[in-house]
């Protein structure tokens, strides 16, 4: 009786764990599949952007590699069109929205968090309340009054309404609280200014949460496309996003997709390599403060 | 305290006239735009006020035709990318080798350009006459017969639209719902496996209360995003999404403003009134849903 007790345990413990292994097995091959159809658009894209142009073209059935790789193509992206001014473009945009941002909004987040005045509980409320506003009901109007100040195919025109964000300013607000009031009263006790307090102070201890927003900024900056195609109809002020749209309609020549993949590249690869230096941020500022889909 | 208060609106200062001059005039203007009728923009004049925008906007096949595709596009890719963050999500969390890997393999499409990407997508579905394209030679292998994706029939261009907004936006929900796993505190599992609960009951009674916040709120922000769709549509069919049949509420607006057929800011303004008079009643709708539903811990 004992012994044929243990046995069923045995053999019901042994198929509890053939199933969970099965179960394990088909979790891994799904998982597997899906990452396949995430990364297969950038092989292909990489893959394309080194065949030569004939190759591409003489291959009814697309090969899934190439014997023969060349970088015509870059060469091609850089020269036939202006993909070294879209870049140009794009990273000037960046970096000085992203710069202009920070201060601005370093500033006000302070000002919330630690500057006591009159007034000051209903403008914050005010401010969250302009989170909900979407975009799109705002854009019509700054279309026309950039138009109006002259202001269209200028940097000025495409960074001005950029360069404020209410979510960074409420994420860092709340950053800011987190620092004890002591150390701004002892502060002030030793005669301190306010600037030099945010910059050798709360500056340094919050650097996480501004890195965090600096790296969305850039993000957000590099694949903006509205906006740019709203402003900018002179192809010397093209955004990265907006030259991609006017080669795909007017680049070179007939349908030279290899070159096409070849500039695709170009303008992903700047994200990308953020992305595998910085992804642990990335994802934590994300899931903390992201929205998009 | 005087002084103070001087010092603090300084500091807000930047922030208040960039917000004032790029996000309150414009509200308010937006509203003046959308009820003058017959605007001209180039000699800035109008007849009157009145509600014509509206209904002309309303009787516009193009603007039918546009939030019939938001409709759709919004109606499958919500639940159905819920779903699939889900899935995958419950897979991620039920491993531990690889695991990071695959996080950050599946989150990879957040951070690139969807422009470029797009483009990339158009490739691999278009038909050529070189070419029938990578994805028609797959339905071809399975015994299938070949179609156009980017230029063919309705459907075809719906199921490409909806594939590659879904590919957008999982990385996000994947995310978001991985981290709503990993903090379902361990002990109610540990206690219902105690009690010899089955896995399917598990889930239904413990994991999925538990993470029925954060479902909810992909939900929310799920739906207020698709019916902003536009630059995923400008990257598979082009910038003439009207002529492709396949624009979207968004583009409407944009259109309506800005390019070939564009100028008529009141038009525009209206359309954008309309959108936002949606996507705030659904959005009601689905908090008085999940007032209902969602467990509160």
């Amino acid at each position: 009786m004992n012994a044929n007790d243990s046995q069923s345990y045995e053999k019901i413990e042994k198929s509890a764990q053939a199933r969970k292994r099965l179960r394990l097995t088909i979790t891994y091959v799904l998982l597997a599949l899906w990452a396949l159809v995430v990364l297969f658009p950038f092989y292909w894209m990489i893959l394309t952007s080194v065949k030569s142009y004939g190759a591409y073209n003489s291959e009814y059935v697309p090969k899934l590699y190439t014997a023969a790789p060349t970088i015509q193509n870059y060469q091609d992206a850089f020269t036939a069109v202006p993909l070294a001014r879209y870049f140009l473009n794009s990273l000037i945009f960046t970096a000085v929205t992203t710069a202009l941002m920070l201060g601005v909004i370093v500033l006000a987040a302070f000002a919330f968090a630690r500057l006591n005045f009159r007034g000051k509980n209903l403008v914050f409320t005010l401010f969250l309340a302009l989170m909900m506003i979407p975009n799109e009901l705002v854009i019509i109007t700054n279309f026309v009054t950039i138009t109006n100040w002259g202001l269209r195919n200028t940097f000025l025109g495409l960074i001005l309404p950029s360069v404020t964000s209410v979510f960074y300013i409420y994420l860092l607000k709340e950053n800011f609280e987190q620092i004890p009031e002591e150390l701004y009263k002892a502060a002030k006790v030793d005669g301190t200014s306010d600037l030099k307090y945010l910059w050798k102070v709360m500056i340094p201890i919050c650097r996480p949460t501004i890195i965090t927003i600096l790296i969305l900024k850039v993000i957000e900056c590099w694949n903006s496309y509205v906006w740019p195609r709203l402003i900018t109809d002179d192809s010397a002020y093209f955004l990265v996003s907006n030259g991609i749209q006017e080669i795909r309609e007017n680049g070179f020549g007939r349908e030279n997709i290899p070159a096409m993949m070849a500039a695709v590249v170009v303008i992903s690869i700047p994200l990308i390599i953020l992305f595998l230096v910085f992804h642990k941020k990335i994802m934590a500022g994300v899931s903390r403060g992201g929205t998009k889909g | 305290m005087d002084k103070n208060n001087r010092k603090a609106w300084l500091y807000l200062l930047p922030a208040l006239i960039f917000l004032g001059i790029f996000m309150v005039y414009p509200l308010f203007d937006v509203l003046v735009y959308s009820l003058e009728e017959g605007y001209n923009s180039a000699s800035q004049t109008f007849f009157g006020y009145g509600i014509f925008n509206f209904s002309y906007v309303l009787r516009d096949p193009y603007f039918l035709q546009a939030v019939k595709n938001t409709f759709i596009l919004v109606i499958i890719t919500v639940p159905l990318s819920t779903g699939i963050a889900l899935l995958i999500s419950l897979g991620l969390h039920s491993i531990k080798p690889l695991k990071e890997l695959f996080q950050t393999i599946y989150f990879l499409p957040y951070v690139t350009n969807t422009l470029a990407v797009g483009l990339v997508f158009m490739i691999l579905f278009k038909k050529t006459p070189y070419t029938d394209g990578f994805i028609n030679l797959i339905i071809q292998a399975f015994g299938g017969s070949s179609v156009d994706f980017i230029e063919g029939p309705y459907w075809a261009k719906m199921f490409v639209m909806c594939f590659y907004t879904i590919w957008v936006v999982l990385p996000f929900k994947i995310l978001i719902l991985t981290s709503a796993l990993a903090s379902v505190n361990p002990d109610y599992y540990k206690a219902a496996r105690v009690d010899g609960t089955g896995s399917f009951r598990i889930f239904t009674r413990i994991t999925l209360p538990m993470i029925s916040p954060m479902i909810f709120y992909l939900v929310i922000t799920g739906f207020i995003g698709a019916f902003k769709a536009y630059s995923d549509e400008v990257a598979i069919f082009g910038t003439d999404l009207n002529a492709s049949g396949m624009n979207t509420i968004v583009g409407y607006v944009y259109d309506m403003l800005y390019g070939d057929s564009g100028g008529y800011p009141s038009y525009a303004s209206a359309a954008a009134l309309i959108l936002f008079a949606i996507v705030l009643t659904i959005t009601c709708i689905n908090l008085l849903a999940s007032r209902k539903t969602v467990t509160r811990s």
